[in-house]
């Protein structure tokens, strides 16, 4: 099973990792299927508290657009893989990420 | 073969009945500018939006502007949104995060763009990039130069010759020992020349393999070889009307060295796989630490490359040899990290500053603003002292032949450790506290009380540098 968590604009993904108010979690099975999806609100914008959220949801992917080095640095000394400048509605990404795969910089519009 | 930029035909459905080709002349515009459709989605990046950003513009085109400019005024925020209530330009500062996750500091001017008839058709967004200007609101001083600074008859003399050789379009070799100002001096001569309002890039010869090297440097075709799958225009094109530093050149590979040679000779850049050549407007300032005359002498560096380079000659001499500079510099950074860090410090202890003055300081300036900011970081009271050195000045001892390169030597136990020792010549205080404290948080597991045992600091003190390093 793996956990994903992708930074909400609406129904798109956000344009930063630092300017988000809310974030869905998803959770995927072995064999690619969501098993369950929700999402986080924050009570404010912050990279910091966004980071917090993916560790204490023991997040294993991010998906996200802009993200500072500072952080994805971080993410990824925690062993969080990170697909970042990824465009989309977060359900066309879902889908691409469940099915064919996702890569960094994929524009799905 | 490469599409350029340029050739691209933006016509805008009724801006003109004819249509625009806007590609050919918002290239040549050394402001980054964008320009949007009434929905907010891109239809041209010029080349210093693309520059700026990080996307070409072929790419970004049909894209909403959000995610291309990735802008801290995105979302309620827009600055198209007051463009439409006011019927006008609006102008704020902002920061934008690029692809390459470098967060930058701009001045963003949103305007609508319409037909003859007054119907709004679009937007036009310019955007300079303001990380020169807030650097050069950092210095002080009598004597100096962008951000430059020296009261030694070496660094004046200097100093007095760079006006003069920023108004010249010449290439420059810079030559000096690490940490010596050489990045420094390379901004202050593209912001003083007449290339300044153009995009300053800067590549490190040393910092990537061969193979990448060359298509980060001359750009590569789609399809010319695995993993291009797309056009990547390089940091030649890139730099267009503006300034290409080289850094670390005596580290180019000697094939390169002869794509380099030949694009002095007649400024044309082949990208790779394409076999038509790219005119581009370009001044190249390189620099080095290592001797290029005794690499041309063991044939690791090419004689004719050298001559191209070499037309003008700037040595910066090694901090040691500037007299005067140490004292002058203790006291430009003093109020600096004052500021950076909320403190109140007013002078350099007698002790201190004789400790100082007399020590080597073989990472050069980069190394002296290192102590002051480690020293301003520790001292709680209003004068520096010895004791808020880094341990390697406390010692006794301390003087012209005492040389090292630990940053993290403040640690006994972590400098003790090899893993732990650094080079000081790419990282200020900060990033090396942080680099510090990320390896004694990955020795301990993430125990946080053994961390700080280790790095010899009490929990809270820990605690309060995770903070500050945002590393919880």
């Amino acid at each position: 099973m793996e956990r994903i968590l992708i930074p909400l604009n609406g129904d798109d993904i956000a344009p930063r990792f630092d300017l988000v108010l809310e974030a869905m979690v998803i959770l995927i099975s072995d064999s690619n299927e969501i098993l369950d999806q929700r999402i986080v609100v924050l009570p404010h914008t912050s990279a910091e508290g966004l980071c917090d959220v993916i560790l204490k949801e023991r997040i294993n992917t991010v998906i996200c657009c802009g993200i500072e080095d500072e952080f994805y640095q971080f993410l990824t000394w925690k062993k969080i893989k990170v697909l970042d400048s990824v465009i989309g509605s977060s359900s066309m990404i879902l889908t691409k990420y469940c099915g064919p795969g996702l890569s960094s910089g994929e524009m799905l519009l | 073969m490469i599409k350029a930029p340029s050739s691209i035909k933006a016509e805008i459905k009724g801006l003109s009945k004819k249509g625009l080709r806007l590609g050919d002349f918002v290239d040549e515009i050394p402001i980054g500018l964008l320009l949007l459709d009434t929905s907010q989605r891109v239809i041209l990046l010029n080349r210093a939006m693309e520059a700026l950003t990080g996307y070409v513009s072929q790419e970004a085109q049909g894209i909403p502007c959000k995610y291309i400019l990735r802008s801290s005024m995105c979302g309620q925020e827009c600055p198209i949104h007051q463009v439409i209530e006011r019927d006008g330009s609006v102008c704020m500062n902002a920061n934008i995060l690029n692809r390459n996750r470098e967060k930058i500091p701009v001045r963003f001017t949103a305007a609508p763009v319409k037909d003859e008839s007054g119907k709004l058709v679009g937007f036009l967004k310019s955007i300079e990039d303001m990380r020169s200007v807030r650097q050069s609101n950092d210095h002080s001083g009598q004597f100096f130069f962008g951000n430059l600074i020296g009261a030694s008859l070496e660094m004046q003399r200097v100093l007095r010759l760079l006006p003069a050789i920023a108004q010249t379009d010449s290439s420059v070799l810079i030559t000096g020992e690490t940490g010596s100002g050489k990045d420094y001096i390379a901004e202050a001569v593209h912001e003083a020349s007449t290339r300044a309002k153009g995009p300053f890039v800067k590549v490190n010869c040393g910092a990537l393999p061969e193979s990448l090297l060359e298509s980060e440097l001359f750009g590569h075709q789609k399809g010319a070889f695995t993993g291009a799958i797309e056009n990547k225009p390089g940091r030649f094109r890139l730099a267009h009307t503006g300034t290409l530093y080289l850094t670390e050149i005596g580290d180019l590979p000697l094939n390169l060295q002869v794509k380099l040679l030949s694009f002095l000779d007649d400024q044309v850049v082949y990208p790779l796989g394409s076999s038509k050549g790219v005119l581009v407007n370009v001044r190249i300032i390189a620099a080095t630490h290592r001797d290029l005359e005794g690499m041309v002498r063991q044939g690791a560096f090419r004689e004719d490359l050298l001559f191209r380079l070499n037309v003008i000659r700037l040595h910066l001499p090694p901090l040691s040899e500037r007299d005067g500079d140490v004292g002058l510099l203790m006291d430009h950074f003093l109020p600096i990290f004052n500021s950076r860090f909320g403190k109140k410090v007013k002078i350099f202890g007698s002790d201190t500053r004789k400790r100082l003055l007399e020590y080597e300081f073989p990472g050069n300036v980069r190394e002296l603003k290192n102590i002051v900011e480690f020293a301003v970081n520790l001292c709680d009271g209003d004068e520096i002292l010895i004791d808020h050195l880094p341990i390697y000045l406390k010692t006794a001892g301390t003087g012209k032949s005492h040389k090292r390169t630990i940053v993290g030597a403040a640690l006994p136990e972590i400098a003790a450790a090899p893993s732990m020792i650094y080079d000081n010549s790419s990282m200020d205080w900060a990033q090396a506290e942080r680099r510090i404290i990320m390896e004694a948080m990955m020795r301990t597991r993430g125990n946080r009380a053994e961390a700080a045992k280790l790095l010899g600091w009490g929990r809270s003190t820990l605690w309060r540098k995770l903070k500050i390093h945002k590393i919880v």
